[in-house]
């Protein structure tokens, strides 16, 4: 057994009870120009549950999360086809909204990206995207934000200073903080800690198990034991297809398919 | 063991004359790379201080003659060699003004269409045409400013401007007199023109430097494309655009063959933009054939040293708002 086969075992049970599904995904294929990136994914994500995508670099973990909010969309020439239902209803659509989309559906990078502005800025700008608030309920959302991505403490007394003087880790609660300030359904996390220090990394990873009372998350990760210690949910992708998706404590300890056994035991990827 | 020691040690004094002759040939190269380095580097400073020397040494008569009334009078009366040079100031700084409030909108609008709007195949034919528009020879401007763009202007856009403004009260000065078609509003907008060029491709420049997942966290806020430009892009090019800016600033300001065919080079401040003016540059340009007295050619000299020390002050003040730009960012 890996230690990651264990850390999934040891995880609460709480995974039993039958959750509710908050976007499900129908033969999804993806392409970069002419290049298929995604081949016929099928995928439920559960509300209040984290949902971890893992598989070797290449595989199109990272450009499942992009069709989650459309982020795909600001490139020219990447498009995506076949349906993703989000509350039942199709985001590929032409006719959603994708601004509104996105305010649903929040996503925090790879690599930190405090916007060039002040730590208070950065959270009240997504804000007032929204929402019309007086000084005192802005004021109220930001320390809200900041207190459930657990930066409070640490920054405020300098809710003034530019976002960039954080420490990378800091700098990653701030987004954290930010993409929750505007009260999204589902939060997509690229490889959130990858940039990060093992403390700053286990900070992150408490925070997640925190947020996910109250949303839907994704998170796409290299690192196995990070995706045992914080998902309910395992989705193993090799070479753009998804090959096998079940409650992590299985996929990490009884995986059905040969590809997820060599991968989770570190024969490849 | 000493037998075996003694010819290696032999050996290497015998090596030695040779490496270290090699060794000094090097040295020497390194000497001559460094003094070559250095020279090129200090001629600048001894340019510069050459070329300061020479307008103060030659604006000193001036100086001495008319003191502070240089500055202050916009008098300007070769026969009897009574010179201000209020007028080229003037509108050596309306001028600029004129060009840059035109500019920097429209290239920095160019520079957001280009970056986050444009379809692919657009971008190089636009990207292209700006470019180009930096190429053309100044003389250029100025016949085609003389001959088409100043009738154009007189026949269309001055009198729409004294129509519509002759009757607001305070702007109806900004647009007084006949439409000459030649003026401050002319030369203006040719420098504008000319000055887009500089504060678009900079501004393009620094815009693509905005790294793309800074842009894409903030589309996956929701915000609009306006959005991610004013509050994202915008503010991390600052430090670039204002450097844009300020190139095409000095241009404008020192700006002269267009200029002279546009102005209409008549000595005086007038309130409105429609009305002939001078810079400081067309005046040179005009009237150093003309010189002939000593005290007359020393007040041209000092003209130029008064928009050198303009110039100066702007690189200055750019210099002062970047570092304190820096300064509230850091801190």
């Amino acid at each position: 057994m890996t230690s990651a086969a264990i850390a999934a075992a040891d995880r609460p049970a709480a995974d039993t009870a039958d959750p509710a599904e908050k976007i499900r995904i129908r033969g999804l294929d993806f392409y970069y120009g002419d290049a298929k990136a995604l081949r016929g994914i099928g995928l439920s994500l559960h509300q209040n549950r984290v949902t971890a995508i893992i598989g070797p670099s290449g595989c199109g973990k990272s450009t499942l999360l992009r069709v989650l909010n459309r982020i795909y969309d600001l490139y020219p020439n990447q498009r995506a086809e076949g349906e993703v239902l989000l509350d039942g209803e199709n985001i590929l659509s032409a006719r959603q909204d994708v601004n509104l989309l996105r305010a649903r559906v929040g996503m925090v990078f790879q690599k930190p990206t405090p916007f060039p502005m002040s730590i208070y800025e950065n959270i009240a700008f997504g804000i007032r995207l929204y929402d019309r608030l007086p000084r005192s309920g802005l004021d109220e959302r930001v320390e809200s934000a900041l207190r459930r991505a657990a930066l409070w403490d640490e920054v405020k007394d300098k809710l003034g200073a530019n976002g960039l003087s954080l420490s990378g880790g800091q700098q990653q609660r701030l987004c954290i903080a930010r993409t929750i300030a505007v009260h999204p359904e589902v939060i997509l996390l690229d490889e959130p800690c990858s940039a990060l220090d093992p403390i700053s990394t286990a900070r992150i990873e408490e925070l997640i198990d925190e947020l996910k009372d109250d949303y839907t998350i994704v998170i796409v990760t290299h690192n196995m034991q990070q995706a045992a210690r914080v998902s309910d949910f395992a989705a193993f992708m090799y070479l753009g297809e998804l090959i096998e998706v079940d409650l992590t404590s299985k996929v990490f300890t009884a995986p059905r398919d040969r590809r997820t056994q060599d991968y989770i035991t570190g024969r490849f990827g | 063991m000493i037998e075996m020691v003694l010819p290696a040690g032999a050996a290497v004094a015998l090596e030695s004359p040779s490496r270290s002759r090699r060794l000094s040939r090097l040295r020497t190269g390194d000497a001559l790379f460094r003094a070559l380095a250095r020279a090129a580097a200090l001629a600048v400073l001894a340019v510069l201080a050459g070329v300061i020397l020479a307008l103060v040494a030659g604006a000193l008569p001036a100086l001495t003659t008319f003191r502070l009334d240089f500055l202050t009078s916009q008098r300007w009366n070769p026969v009897t060699e009574q010179f201000g040079a209020l007028a080229p100031i003037y509108g050596t700084l309306v001028t600029s003004l004129i060009a840059m409030v035109i500019a920097v909108p429209v290239g920095l609008l160019i520079a957001m269409f280009l970056t986050e709007l444009c379809p692919l195949w657009l971008r190089r034919p636009i990207g292209i045409a700006v470019e180009l528009l930096a190429g053309i020879p100044s003389i250029i401007y100025g016949i085609w400013g003389l001959f088409v763009f100043a009738p154009f202007l007189q026949r269309t856009l001055q009198p729409a401007l004294i129509q519509l403004f002759g009757h607001v009260p305070g702007l109806n000065a900004l647009f007084a007199g006949p439409p000459y078609g030649i003026g401050m509003l002319t030369a203006g907008l040719i420098l504008a023109v000319m000055v887009l060029p500089f504060v678009t491709s900079i501004s393009r420049d620094v815009f693509e430097a905005v790294p793309p997942v800074l842009k894409e966290a903030a589309y996956g806020l929701g915000c609009t494309t306006w959005e991610v430009v004013r509050n994202v892009v915008v503010p991390y090019a600052r430090v670039g655009i204002i450097g844009g800016i300020m190139l095409g600033l000095g241009r404008a300001l020192g700006e002269t063959m267009a200029v002279t065919f546009v102005i209409g080079n008549a000595h005086r401040i007038s309130g409105s933009i429609l009305a002939p003016g001078t810079t400081i540059s067309a005046t040179i340009a005009n009237e150093f054939t003309e010189a002939v007295g000593d005290l007359y050619t020393s007040s041209l000299i000092a003209l130029g040293l008064i928009l050198f020390v303009i110039t100066f002050i702007v690189l200055a003040v750019a210099r002062y708002l970047l570092l304190r730009l820096e300064r509230r960012i850091g801190g």
